[in-house]
């Protein structure tokens, strides 16, 4: 078992290492280098000279790769170009920024969802059912940006109940910062308990129809304890990938909503690191994003340990 | 009599189609059951039989619901009691013992407290003292170390002990009755044979009433004391079982009988024509009458009352005239001299090596089948036997190109290597080696018509198109008695046995040299494996084909079979023509084997020589069955690989033991035995 955790956490820490450099090597493949690609025509003179010296260029590559992986261990992402700030400095408040909104999301919309398609698969095709998975459908084909435009319309415009967008500092506190996600976490949630609704659904309704749960009828077991004891653990199993892979969406979902809600997160540090050709920037935030997905799906493959005793055997 | 324990009476249940129409799966069923006493229901896919045992608890599969009629346990009325009465009954006075218990079991429970939850529905124990209970169920049902097992995820148990794990939980609450689906289907003979008795000495032990559901006669022969014959929702024939089996009355139960393979007569048993009507038509006549050789006009007058004739009841009014004898047909093998298919010293290992075995050289695990090898000749038939795990399947799959060889050399009569896997074989190659498998129903696409499965092969081998292809096509339908009607139907719409006649004629399509047969009668029912069995031999006289016949049944092996090969642990133990393996001397794993069989005969008992123990993988040394041979002889069956005895024209056992001293064993006729445990 130690070791079964062992090698899944190896495995996940082998993947990073490879993302990391599969994108040092792509910024490096490009044609020039980060600072002709940052300064455009003024690359030349002392701009160019004093760029390449901050940014430690006229080392070779492999030394450089190494600098940056050993910083990023640390935390040290280097310096931004267009901000002239350690990138650690200007990543620290926003990093917090999308964290309190993608984390309140999946906090949020996992456990509803798991509930909610609990209660659709054992009433399957009942009226709580159908509305349950048509409101699903609909939340699955509407594009996040159409969702976030009508709510904006509703709540900030009609209501006033929350702000449109964000016009606090990426610094402010919890509690001014809370206002402003309202929005911004229901859009995200609403895709989130769709999915993994949907698919919790279709796993329940599995598990019911499976022998051991007509055996625990015939057993005599209540109900209510057949779908606690018996049915959730094994339906979560298929659906922990689910989950999984939903939470992947968020981050790219992030993003968007970030975006529309003019929310100080990373979301929107990127897009502003990609408009600036801010390459060292962007390559520290695709980090910290590929570092979370893979860590979602470590701790989906350490849940489904925990839920599965079939998969703890040795040799798998 | 005492009052019953089980009083099933004028019994109809079914589903209500769209149109309102009511579709019964039974129809009007009556039946009793005493307290202790054990009752065997047998029937055929769709006869209603489980449903009949579930209905004892009060239980209807989703959809179904009552029309007519009461299911009566120990006084209680079980569809009219309310729902939390129903479940306090369930599991505690009456209990079932699921047909696959390990997908009955809910894997992410351990076993302690699967049995601990029946408990505690069903009993005022404490938790601590549930904690002994389990314990002590777990050694009632005789599994070894129950501390250890009752720690135990089921998918850790052996089939046996999952079966057994499943008895310990239903006997939790104290059973007035034990319901049995198949209790011991899909395990493998050995296994099953010492589950039957175990159950067996329980019923004794307990005086707790015992139904089996089962489609395996032999089953019920050995374990129920009355039995009950089912046939399209209704009771056709049922009485003592030792009276039925021995002079059955109605036309169906003959004709079940008879067409069972049996271990001591070769050749293929006698089928029985037609099908059952659907599940849920309406009856007007009799439910056999299509299917009945002493059918007559009466017979269409109404569906005939159950009457009884001495001890047993009868669903048929002519049940009192001598009946047309069932006959067996002896198989005339055409063997030539010429060969089909040699096998030499061959190897197959599933095991890949992984980075760090090959970086820590680690030894490489005793491969999956070794040293095996054979001659099939033209024209003939080979039988492999063996429990699941024996490496017969692996075999085929190697002559097929599906697994690799480790060693030796798989080469066609005309010297033609097999060696390669499927993707570097030529055309003419494939052609030459076809296939049937076990489940038709995965083996053929859904989504393509029959048509259009045999005209594939037809295309791709020989460039059959168009009319030409058709024709063709409707000639294989025909060989194996199907109407060219049914070219543009899909798989979907064809029963069981017409779908394992589909995927036959796909194999002779090819117009092969070598068929590979596996497991192609298991998920059929017996009548129909009869007609199945016949098709496949009639279809080798008419093309001089050569079979490799891979089965766990040893007495199908033995109806279709020239020569047989009984395997174990992927060795082969025993080789030789089919009336010499199934005659002694044996191998001890053929006698345990065979000893194992129960057949549909109340006068014969299984004798259990070995444990049931199930092996992962075979030993590094000596012989394949050194850990559960009851004749082992001492360190040298450990040590050293057991050489071949060549007894009498190509019978060759490999054993220590010396087998020229002809020591006469029977097996299949014993005294009254004590299970071997």
């Amino acid at each position: 078992m130690p070791s079964l955790i062992l090698r899944r956490f190896s495995f996940a820490a082998f993947t990073i290492g490879f993302v990391s450099i599969v994108m040092f090597a792509a910024v490096e493949a490009l044609p020039g280098n980060v600072c002709t690609s940052f300064l455009q025509r003024f690359a030349q003179g002392p701009r160019l000279e004093r760029c390449i010296e901050q940014q430690g260029l006229e080392r070779p590559a492999l030394v450089r790769y190494g600098d940056w992986a050993a910083g990023a261990v640390q935390g040290d992402f280097g310096y931004s170009l267009k901000k002239r700030k350690p990138i650690s400095e200007l990543i620290r408040e926003r990093f917090r920024n999308t964290a309190l909104l993608g984390g309140l999301a999946a906090l949020l919309a996992i456990p509803f969802a798991i509930f909610l398609g609990i209660a659709a698969g054992v009433r399957r095709d009942r009226p709580l059912d159908l509305s349950l998975s048509g409101a699903a459908m609909l939340a699955m084909t509407v594009p996040e940006f159409v969702t976030a435009t009508a709510l904006i319309y509703v709540f900030a415009i009609t209501l006033q109940w929350f702000p449109a967008v964000t016009i606090v500092s990426p610094g402010a506190g919890f509690l001014q910062m809370l206002p402003n996600i309202v929005l911004p976490v229901i859009v995200l949630s609403a895709v989130l308990i769709a999915h993994i609704m949907r698919m919790m659904r279709a796993s329940v309704i599995d598990v019911m129809a499976s022998d051991y749960v007509q055996m625990a009828r015939l057993k005599g077991v209540p109900e209510r304890r057949i779908i606690w004891k018996h049915v959730v653990p094994n339906a979560m199993i298929p659906a922990l990938n689910v989950i999984a892979l939903t939470i992947a969406w968020l981050l790219a979902g992030v993003v968007v909503v970030e975006k529309v809600f003019n929310y100080p997160g990373l979301g929107t540090l990127m897009i502003q690191a990609i408009y600036d050709r801010d390459l060292p920037l962007v390559q520290a935030i695709a980090l910290i994003f590929s570092v979370i997905y893979v860590g979602v799906n470590l701790l989906a493959d350490l849940a489904a340990l925990a839920l599965d005793p079939r998969l703890r055997r040795k040799g798998h | 009599m005492t009052e019953p324990l089980i009083k099933i009476e004028d019994l109809s249940l079914g589903f209500t189609a769209k149109d309102g129409r009511q579709a019964p799966i039974l129809r009007g069923l009556s039946l009793e059951l005493a307290p202790g006493e054990t009752l065997g229901i047998v029937g055929e896919s769709g006869s209603g039989k489980s449903t009949v045992a579930l209905a004892m608890m009060g239980y209807l599969k989703p959809g179904l619901s009552v029309f007519r009629g009461r299911a009566v346990f120990d006084g209680n009325d079980m569809f009219a009691l309310p729902e939390k009465q129903r479940a306090r009954l369930r599991g505690s006075s009456i209990a079932l013992i699921p047909q696959n218990a390990g997908q009955a079991l809910t894997p992410t429970l351990k076993i302690g407290q699967q049995i601990g939850e029946a408990l505690r529905l069903h009993t005022a124990l404490t938790a601590g003292e549930r904690g002994i209970k389990v314990l002590e169920l777990l050694n009632r049902v005789r599994l070894p170390s129950p501390e250890d097992i009752a720690k135990r995820y089921p998918h850790e148990l052996s089939g046996g002990q999952q079966q057994r794990a499943a008895v310990a939980m239903a006997l939790a609450g104290n059973a007035k009755a034990l319901l049995l689906d198949e209790p011991t289907t899909g395990l493998d003979v050995t296994t099953q044979a010492h589950i039957l008795e175990f159950l067996r000495s329980l019923a004794k032990e307990l005086g707790v009433a015992m139904i089996y559901v089962s489609h395996d006669l032999g089953v019920i022969a050995r374990a129920a004391d009355r039995v009950a014959v089912m046939y399209a929702g209704m009771l056709v024939e049922e009485g003592p079982t030792a009276e039925v089996l021995r002079a059955p009355n109605h036309p169906y139960t003959r004709g079940l009988l008879a067409s069972i393979p049996r271990l001591g007569e070769p050749g293929i048993p006698a089928s029985m024509p037609g099908m059952p009507p659907a599940v849920g038509s309406e009856l007007t006549a009799c439910a056999f009458i299509d299917r009945c050789p002493q059918a007559r006009t009466a017979c269409r007058d109404g569906v005939p009352q159950l009457e009884r004739r001495g001890g047993v009841r009868v669903r048929c009014p002519f049940a009192g005239e001598p009946a047309p004898e069932h006959v067996t047909a002896l198989r005339e093998p055409q063997v030539q001299e010429a060969r089909a298919l040699e096998l030499r010293d061959v190897a197959i290992s599933y095991h890949k090596p992984g980075l760090m075995e090959r970086w820590l050289k680690k030894p490489e695990p005793a491969p999956t089948v070794d040293r095996a090898g054979f001659i099939l000749k033209k024209g003939e038939t080979l039988g492999l036997v063996g429990e699941s795990g024996s490496g017969k399947s692996t075999i085929l799959r190697a002559i097929a190109g599906l697994a690799g060889t480790r060693k030796g050399s798989v080469t066609l009569g005309d010297g033609e290597s097999l060696n390669a896997p499927v993707a570097g074989r030529g055309r003419e190659t494939l052609r030459k080696v076809q296939m049937i498998f076990q489940n038709a129903d995965a083996s053929l696409n859904p989504r393509q018509s029959i048509g259009e499965i045999l005209m594939a092969p037809l295309k791709l081998y020989f460039g059959l198109k168009g009319a030409e292809a058709q024709a063709r096509a409707e000639a294989l339908l025909e060989a194996v008695r199907l109407p060219a009607r049914y070219m543009p139907r899909f798989p979907g719409q064809l029963s069981g046995g017409e779908k394992q006649r589909v995927g036959v004629a796909r194999a002779f399509a090819a117009n092969p040299e070598v068929t590979l047969c596996d497991e192609v009668t298991s998920a059929l029912d017996v009548s129909v494996q009869a007609a199945a069995l016949a098709l496949l031999t009639r279809l080798q006289k008419e093309n001089g084909s050569s079979y490799i016949f891979v089965s766990h049944d040893l007495a199908v092996v033995r109806a279709v079979s020239d020569r047989v090969a009984v395997l174990y642990q992927g060795r082969i133990c025993e080789t030789g023509p089919a009336e010499q393996v199934y005659a002694p001397p044996y191998h001890p794993y053929t006698q345990t084997l065979m000893g194992a069989v129960l057949e549909p005969d109340p006068d014969t008992a299984p004798i259990l020589l070995a444990n049931d123990m199930s092996e992962k993988a075979p030993p590094a040394t000596g012989c394949p069955f050194q850990r559960r041979c009851a004749k082992r002889i001492g360190s040298i069956c450990d040590t050293v690989v057991p050489p071949a005895q060549e007894l009498q024209s190509g019978h060759v056992i490999h054993c220590h033991i010396q087998m020229s001293g002809t020591e006469a064993e029977k097996i299949g006729v014993a005294p009254e035995l004590l299970p071997a445990e």
